[in-house]
């Protein structure tokens, strides 16, 4: 059960790093990647809305705030593994990679689609984070008290 | 008497081809790509999405150039894309307590955890035009100092701590979706927050400085402002699991009011919430200004009567593709109405006339 809760963590972790890359970022590490599998669709691309929930107050009542663009895919592997995706935006195309990285991530192949794709590509959206969080602190506040000179 | 005119389809096509020789404007002067409205007219693109209510930076930046900058028509087109979309499911609830903040301001707390940080604000600039950008140049890169690693807390919190303010009991109720159903009033919370989430930022703003002026005024501190980016996770059926489906750029308000207490509730400090996408301050100040001033029945305040108070005004006005749609419906054909309306008028000033003419005859 601890293990089945570690791969579905795993799981999540690749998945939720497909679904918020840059296309751009994705599709230069995938070309990377020269075998490429042999798969048929179980659904084929398409894109959709999520609507996204916000909480009154930041913590109380769920509200709708808006949508945001998804497409989703589903395919199969030869050897039958299933490879699912969610990600974000209108691309058919970063879809089906992310779908087949996530099917290839559950057979042998996954620590050379860990080295090639999912490491680099956390590392450069880890990066880009850091820049602007690091941006940001520049611009933090220090207060300092005048001196009155009532003494 | 009804009478079917047709005609027009050559105008209208030909109307149609010279709006997109004005959209192209002079050809000497290079065309404007898509990613150059993204990246460089990004605020424009927030208003889009916000009210729009569709988060996707490259087909607001689409819209705004179909529509040649006219904010509202662009809005229209990405609210009438959003109809075309099946509807995959509702997200889980942002966690805006995560959010990895560009910007966090509080009016009311000068040290709090995590500090005032001022993002890339147009606040303390000068509001003088900058002629150095009518030329073309390279910007230096802005200065970095040590991330913040940690989460930055909510500022009400603190005062939650002490209980001086009123609380947001967290709850999982599946909010009504004015997408789905018609507005019906009473409207709940949930109604109002995303009616105003998706509203004309002019009219929101409007409504929150009549507040601020006196008409329903609940002294609204800015408790809390921030900018930044949060995860959007949603459960996935056929997984089993929730993932992260991708990462929205949020700006949230929470202002802090001053209640004297009521009827039913113990003096506190009371609560307006404003929630918007993108980088959009202004209104998401305004929306949490006209929730607070909403939700006086719930809070036990009287009815004052004052616009921002009423809820079937404000929600029934704030759209601004509704709005449209039923003021410029007024200058499509209406010769027919028209002419009844002429043969009214006709009618009635014949009437006016005989009768003067009788009153003078029988004199």
């Amino acid at each position: 059960m601890a293990d089945q809760e570690k791969e579905t963590a795993a799981r999540q972790g690749w998945m939720g790093l497909l679904a918020r890359a840059p296309e751009a970022a994705l599709m230069a590490l995938w070309d990377r990647v020269e075998a490429r599998p042999a798969y048929d669709w179980l659904r084929a691309p398409e894109t959709g809305g999520v609507m996204v929930r916000g909480r009154a107050g930041g913590t109380g009542a769920p509200f709708n705030l808006g949508e945001m663009t998804v497409t989703r895919c589903a395919l199969a592997l030869a050897d039958g593994t299933v490879g699912h995706a969610y990600v974000q935006g209108r691309s058919r195309a970063k879809a089906e990679a992310a779908a087949l990285i996530d099917a290839l991530m559950q057979t042998e192949a996954a620590e050379r689609i860990r080295a090639l794709v999912l490491a680099p590509l956390a590392a450069q959206m880890a990066e880009r984070a850091e820049t602007r969080a690091a941006r940001a602190a520049a611009t933090k506040v220090e207060f300092f008290t005048l001196v009155r000179g009532e003494d | 008497m009804y009478v079917a005119v047709k005609g027009g389809e050559r105008a209208i096509e030909n109307a149609h081809a010279w709006l997109a020789e004005e959209r192209r404007g002079d050809t000497s002067v290079a065309e404007l790509s898509l990613s150059q409205i993204r990246e460089q007219l990004s605020l424009a693109v927030n208003r889009v999405m916000a009210e729009g209510s569709l988060y996707d930076p490259d087909l607001a930046a689409l819209a705004i150039k179909q529509a040649r900058g006219d904010l509202i028509e662009a809005i229209f087109l990405i609210r009438a894309y959003r109809t075309t979309l099946p509807r995959f499911g509702a997200s889980r609830a942002v966690d805006t307590g995560a959010m990895a903040c560009d910007r966090r301001i509080s009016a009311t707390f000068k040290d709090a955890p995590g500090g005032q940080v001022l993002g890339p604000t147009f606040d303390y600039t000068h509001r003088l035009l900058d002629f150095k950008l009518a030329a073309e140049g390279a910007v230096p890169p802005a200065p970095s100092a040590p991330p913040r690693r940690e989460p930055t807390p909510h500022i009400t919190e603190f005062l939650g701590q002490e209980g001086l303010i009123q609380s947001e009991p967290e709850s999982e109720v599946a909010p009504r979706d004015l997408t789905r159903e018609p507005l019906e009033f009473p409207a709940d919370r949930a109604l109002r927050l995303q009616s105003l989430a998706r509203g004309d930022e002019g009219f929101v703003l409007g409504m929150a400085y009549s507040t601020q002026r006196g008409y329903a005024r609940n002294h609204a501190f800015v408790g809390e402002l921030r900018i930044g980016r949060v995860t959007v996770e949603m459960e996935i059926p056929e997984l089993g699991f929730a993932i992260e489906i991708g990462e929205v750029e949020l700006t949230e308000c929470e202002t802090v009011n001053q209640f004297k207490g009521s009827k039913i509730e113990p003096p506190q400090f009371t609560r307006g919430y404003g929630l918007v996408f993108g980088q959009s301050e202004r209104k998401a100040i305004s929306m949490a200004l006209v929730d607070r001033a909403l939700r006086w029945q719930e809070l036990g305040e009287d009815n004052l009567g004052a616009p921002a108070q009423d809820e079937e005004f404000v929600l029934s006005h704030c759209d601004n593709i509704q709005a449209t749609g039923f003021l410029e419906h007024i200058k499509l054909p209406h010769y027919v109405d028209f002419q009844s309306e002429l043969e009214l008028v006709r009618k009635l000033r014949r009437e006016a006339e005989e009768r003067i003419a009788h009153r003078e005859a029988a004199e």
